[in-house]
Formats: structure tokens, C-alpha cells, sequence
């Protein structure tokens, strides 16, 4: 785990190469999270991957969260680990919703990090956020044919009202 | 039991004669007509499709059905069949995917007549604590349910107790105009390969409508 020091010096590091790429750092529970430019999300990931010194070569998970109401909306988190050391790095490109039509869209990593060909997939059924470059985006849980994106925080939750007796007499 | 023993080994001697071989007759024989012995027939020798979908065929069925506590051999239903065109009940145990649910319809199409469905326990039933996107509330919104079985998950006597509930219905009269409400008509499946293997005259009839109303 990079300490908060050890983080902004990561910060630095990339900063010399990739001016902009990283817009923030936060250091909390003792988890260092990068944020950064979703157009510059490969650049980040490779040179974390392959600089020397840093080598977090293992991506151990990818997800997305909706943070609805807050704007960027949308995150895609790497959670990054490097095996020699046992650390752990969270990397956060934040996107911004892209209206009613189109999708939301950020650079693939599965060239990077085969592993991250299923997890991409399970993104896009259930945010709707788009990898380009990725070899096969379908639908991977969900039915082809299902319409919407379920884990979008504007999405109905679904069911049916259950109206129980209790509900019925003192609130129907 | 031994005094039972003698009479019927005089019986078998030709012994017994007159008021005492009515009598041994009138004990010894059930009238009924075919449809009831059917029915008594069909109810004890169910077939269940080996079919789980989640955590109620890991905790409800062995336990129900398997083990020898609850054992339900005790109804002669203990021979699972893994190919639906050999099973006769299927028992949804568990939650319904929405992805899950075409798959399900196509297993009991496939079953052969006559066929039964229990639903098992909450998610089935009603979607349970699954009220979401993904699963079904309720599976009889796209097949129908002969029982269902409350309890997340039931208990084995409740699975047992919803089984002979079932057998009590084949027993019965099973048919409960479930074609027509699902828009079933020409499903149908029928063992066929004999002389002695037609369907009844009221499913032929039934094909032959809803294949004019297809207009095949």
C-alpha cells in the first residue's frame, strides 16, 4: 500500500510525463485512489504497469459506480496490485454522463490486462459505459435483448408493490 | 396377521365356500373405476426432473428429497430424471431470472403429458426478497404452478407436505383449463412410438384446434 507520500510522489511521477493526466489523489482507510483524465486512462494504467519501480501488474478488479447526483456521474475503478510488494492502488477515471443518446465512453485496457475482458463487459450491461477497443462488448449477464442499464442510479429498481395487510389498513 | 395367513392359504386350498368366501372377497377387493386408479398410479410414481436454480435445490431438495430423514421415496417420487422428455414434475427452487425464464418454459414444454410444476419456496412463488430487474415475480407468470410452497427456505416437511398436496391433485382432476390461460395450445407433448401411445382424445382435439388458429 503507498503511504499518502508515496502517493503524491506516484502523482508526481506521472505528472512529468503525462502533464494533466492525473486530476486528483485522495488517501482515506489507507487506500490511495488516483483520480484521473478518462481520456488518458491507458497512459496511466501502462505506466503504473511498467515503470520501474511501480510494477502493479496484476489488476485485480474493475468496476464502475454511478454517483449520481455528482457530476463527473460516472467512475471506472481499477483496483491495482503489485504482488512483489503487496500493494494496492486504486485508480478512478471519472466520465461524465453523455445525455439521453449516447453512452458514456473510455479507453479499453484489455490489451493492458487480459483479465479485464469479462469485467469490461459486465460494466457495459449494467452501466452502459462503452470500451473502445474492446474485442467482444456484449451483453454478458443480462439477456441480449434486455433494454436499460440496470445499476444506473436512475434505473427503477423493479418488482412489484407487495401490499401486505398491515400497509393496507394503516397507510391504503 | 397369522389368522389373515391361514385364510388366505384356505382360500388358495379352495377351502373356503359360501358366506365365508364372500366375506374374504368383499375384504380383499377394492371397486374403483380407471380414471381413479390412474390417478392413484400416476400420483405414486412421479418422476422429478433433476432441475435446481438456486439456494433452495442446495438446501431444500436433498434434504427433502434425498436423505434418508425425510426421504421422499416414502412417495415413490425418489427416481430424479435428468432429460425432461423423462420427468413428469419439475420443482423451481429458487429464484427466476429474467435470463433463466425461457429456459424454464422450454424444459416444461418439453416435459410429456401429463406434467406437474411445483413452485418451492418464496422466490419462485413471488420473486421473494428479489423484488428487482432481474427476477421474475413469480415463475406461474409464464408457466403454470400446480403448487406452491412458502418459506425461504421451506421446511422439508412443507416440501413434502406441498408434494402430497400435489399428489392429492393428480388424484383428483388435474386439469384446471391452464392451456387456455397461457396460451399453451399445440405444446403438447406426447410419448409416441406405438399404437398404444395416442394422446387422449380431448388433447388431439385440442392440437388440431390451436393448429387451425395458427393457421398451420
Amino acid at each position: 500500500m503507498p503511504d499518502a507520500p508515496g502517493l503524491e510522489l506516484i502523482r508526481g511521477e506521472i505528472e512529468q510525463d503525462h502533464p494533466g493526466a492525473v486530476i486528483d489523489t485522495s488517501f482515506a482507510q489507507e487506500r490511495a485512489v488516483l483520480v484521473v483524465d478518462s481520456s488518458q486512462i491507458l497512459v496511466v494504467l501502462n505506466w503504473l504497469r511498467d515503470a520501474p519501480g511501480q510494477s502493479y501488474r496484476f489488476l485485480s478488479s474493475l468496476h464502475a459506480a454511478d454517483y449520481l447526483p455528482a457530476e463527473p456521474r460516472f467512475a471506472v475503478h481499477y483496483e491495482l496490485l503489485n504482488r512483489d510488494r503487496v500493494e494496492r492502488l486504486r485508480v478512478k477515471a471519472l466520465l461524465a454522463d453523455s445525455g439521453e443518446d449516447a453512452l458514456p465512453e473510455i479507453d479499453s485496457c484489455v490489451e493492458l490486462f487480459p483479465t479485464a475482458e469479462f469485467q469490461e463487459r459486465e460494466v457495459f450491461d449494467f452501466f452502459g459505459i462503452v470500451f473502445k477497443g474492446h474485442p467482444d462488448l456484449t451483453r454478458i449477464l443480462l439477456p441480449d435483448d434486455y433494454v436499460g442499464w440496470p445499476q444506473r442510479r436512475d434505473f427503477p429498481v423493479g418488482g412489484e408493490p407487495v401490499t401486505f395487510t398491515y400497509n393496507e389498513r394503516n397507510y391504503g | 396377521m397369522r389368522s389373515r395367513q391361514l385364510r388366505a392359504r384356505d382360500m388358495l386350498r379352495g377351502d373356503l365356500e359360501g358366506d365365508e368366501l364372500e366375506r374374504y372377497v368383499e375384504e380383499k377387493v377394492v371397486m374403483t373405476n380407471f380414471d381413479k386408479m390412474l390417478g392413484w398410479a400416476r400420483s405414486n410414481s412421479i418422476f422429478p426432473l433433476t432441475f435446481g436454480l438456486a439456494c433452495c435445490a442446495i438446501e431444500g431438495i436433498p434434504m427433502a428429497a434425498v436423505t434418508a430423514r425425510y426421504d421422499i421415496a416414502r412417495f415413490g417420487a425418489e427416481a430424479g430424471r435428468a432429460s425432461p422428455r423423462q420427468a413428469d414434475l419439475i420443482i423451481l427452487s429458487g429464484r427466476v431470472s429474467i435470463k433463466m425464464a425461457p429456459i424454464i418454459r422450454r424444459l416444461y414444454d418439453q416435459m410429456l403429458e401429463p406434467k406437474w410444476a411445483i413452485s418451492m419456496g418464496a422466490c419462485s412463488s413471488s420473486g421473494g426478497m428479489f423484488s428487482n430487474y432481474a427476477v421474475v415475480q413469480g415463475a406461474d407468470k409464464f408457466m403454470p404452478i400446480d403448487v406452491h410452497v412458502p418459506g425461504c427456505p421451506p421446511r422439508p416437511e412443507a416440501v413434502l407436505y406441498g408434494f402430497t398436496k400435489l399428489q392429492r391433485k393428480i388424484q383428483g382432476n388435474p386439469d384446471q383449463g391452464w392451456r387456455a390461460r397461457y396460451g399453451a395450445h399445440g405444446t403438447e407433448e406426447w410419448a409416441r412410438g406405438g399404437p398404444r401411445s395416442e394422446p387422449s382424445t380431448e388433447a388431439a382435439e385440442a392440437y388440431e384446434t390451436a393448429r387451425k388458429l395458427i393457421g398451420a
